[in-house]
């Protein structure tokens, strides 16, 4: 009995070796590397590389081209804030269970599937015109309405370009947002609901005192991932625009350091920066949500 | 009961407001693909096709654009993505949630700190990794990464896994089975809600990939979906009809996949989110 116990002992570490191994290489040692190259000037092939102390690190501040990407997740910040209020209120509306309602969400839900580059090109074709092209979709639309004095280089002028693309953004990922407020709104206890309906609560009553505490966490965790995803922005802008205009984000700018520019010393330390933020944002979730957390052992 | 329906009014064309916004965008799109090349260009993005079955558009987008190439090393990276990531994942649960071993705890640790490192930050030192191993422009890189860095489907199946009672674990222990037998024919079989799960957010998340497939695989034959549609815009920008149909192809797939399995992806998406 006392071998089965130690033969116990060590049978999981041949179900755990994989992807501990995998975890290790792929996590941890890129973690551990990146804050090594970023305290040198290394370029990411030269077999030498010299320490150049923090002085990457003064660049994320003092360099306008890095710097200025901060600002530009301020504008995917509050396109994240509007979708989520836009979000509790059509997944509000979806809960009154009306005829058709599914109908909707799956109207509403279906982009957030959809591959990044295809979303990219549609709303390139969408926004085209004042390039010689012809007007786009959303140009076309505007006029019909009698809008026509919106029109506008939506991607062209640097003064549009990140507005543009934070609708781009919301029309994305709104529907995750749906489908989380939708499902914390259906696990509220019903009889929350008979009871209101007994006392001739309204609607906004309703929403006021049984949805919205209903809903408070995942409405504040989605407040908190948003500052986080709102700094690691990449794939629709880049797709969309290369980062022209003004639309580069941080880790637009990191990933053209690394691999355009050849400069992985300067761009670890942005990676290291990122890593920063977003475990700042996670340290603070956790600690508001501590009693939430799962316990996995 | 008047008030009643003017409420009911108000919410239908709330919904069909909204609703109408997440359709717009695709309208010019679909409009554009089945356009000839002198109709694309004399007509508005807003006027509909001519002709709704021309479909030539399509054919050149599947040919010259190498999209038929496309979907095959995509579904390469997904199904052995796949079969690794259940694999890996129900193995790890398995050990994790059935055996008392010493260093347990510290491999829990170790899984959740990972949690918290998003994929986009590490990318400039993973890739000198993949670089040093010689897997740059393989597939191999890709699907490692895809299985490496995949911490959630782990999560997933731990958690189902803890509903599954041990009792049927001792009941076929005492019946002789050993360790493997026991995850192979007991264990594994059960996870399949869970299983379901994992392929459908993991599927979706590899399809739609685009940064891994771009930094590491950027060799054109081994181009994936989105790669290949991404390489449109430089060849084909004098012929924007062709890439609408090639973007169309690629939503295509997407679209099935929703519409047979809508109640599964909402599951999934609150299940992946939760982690």
């Amino acid at each position: 009995m006392i071998k089965e116990r130690t033969k116990r002992q060590f049978i999981p570490w041949f179900y755990v070796a994989i992807p501990l191994g995998l975890l290790a290489l792929l996590t941890f040692l890129p973690v551990i590397n990146m804050f090594r190259y970023s305290v040198t000037n290394w370029d990411g092939v030269d077999p030498t590389r010299q320490y150049v102390g923090m002085s990457n690190y003064g660049k994320v501040f003092t360099d306008p081209e890095i710097f200025h990407t901060l600002f530009v997740s301020i504008y995917y910040f509050g396109g994240a804030i509007l979708q989520i209020i836009f979000a509790l209120f059509l997944a509000t509306v979806l809960s009154y269970g009306l005829r058709g309602a599914n109908f909707y969400k799956s109207l509403l839900v279906f982009p957030f599937l959809l591959n990044a580059v295809a979303v990219s090109l549609v709303f390139r074709f969408l926004f085209r015109g004042g390039d010689g092209l012809g007007p786009g979709g959303l140009d076309v639309l505007l006029q019909h309405l009698g809008l026509g004095r919106f029109v506008t280089q939506w991607t062209g002028n640097p003064h549009v370009v990140n507005f543009s693309l934070a609708g781009v953004s919301i029309w994305r990922y709104i529907g995750f947002n749906i489908v989380l407020f939708l499902g914390a709104i259906q696990s509220i206890n019903p009889e929350l609901f008979e009871a209101a309906q007994l006392d001739r609560a309204n609607r906004w009553h309703q929403f006021r005192y049984i949805i919205l505490p209903g809903i408070r966490r995942i409405t504040a965790l989605s407040v908190i991932l948003a500052v986080s995803g709102s700094i690691a922005v990449f794939d629709i802008p880049y797709i969309m625009l290369g980062g022209a205009n003004g639309s580069t984000t941080f880790v637009i700018a990191t990933v053209k350091t690394a691999f355009n520019l050849g400069r992985v010393g300067l761009a670890s330390s942005l990676a290291v920066v990122l890593l920063g933020i977003v475990l700042l944002v996670t340290f603070v979730q956790r600690t508001l949500f501590k009693d939430e957390q799962v316990d996995l052992v | 009961m008047k008030n009643r329906n003017a409420f009911k009014v108000i919410l239908y064309l709330v919904l069909t407001v909204a609703s109408f916004a997440m359709v717009f965008p695709l309208i010019p799109l679909i409009f554009a693909s089945l356009k000839g090349a002198t109709e694309f260009n004399d007509t508005g993005p807003l006027t509909p096709p001519k002709n709704w079955f021309n479909f030539h558009n399509f054919a050149v987008a599947w040919t010259q654009g190498n999209l038929a190439h496309a979907f095959f090393n995509t579904g390469i990276l997904l199904s052995v993505s796949l079969v690794g990531t259940i694999l890996i994942g129900t193995m790890t649960a398995y050990a994790l949630d059935r055996f008392d071993f010493k260093g347990k705890k510290i491999i829990v640790w170790s899984f959740l700190i990972a949690t918290l490192v998003p994929g986009v930050t590490t990318q400039v030192a993973t890739f000198q990794i993949i670089n040093k191993l010689n897997l740059y422009n393989t597939r191999l890189s890709g699907i490692l990464l895809y299985l490496g860095t995949d911490i959630i489907s782990i999560y997933i199946f731990l958690q189902f896994m803890q509903s599954i009672p041990k009792a049927l674990d001792e009941a076929a222990r005492i019946d002789g089975a050993g360790h493997f037998t026991i995850y192979f024919r007991i264990i594994l079989p059960l996870l399949r809600p869970a299983i379901a799960t994992v392929i459908i957010i993991k599927g979706i998340a590899i399809y739609n990939d685009f940064y891994t497939p771009f930094l590491y695989m950027p060799d054109p034959n081994l181009g994936t979906v989105s790669t290949s549609l991404y390489r449109f815009i430089g060849p084909f920008s004098a012929s924007w009809q062709v890439i609408c149909a090639a973007t169309f192809l690629v939503i295509l797939p997407t679209l099935v996949v929703f519409l047979a399995l809508q109640k599964y992806i909402y599951k999934g998406l609150s299940t992946g989110a939760v982690k």
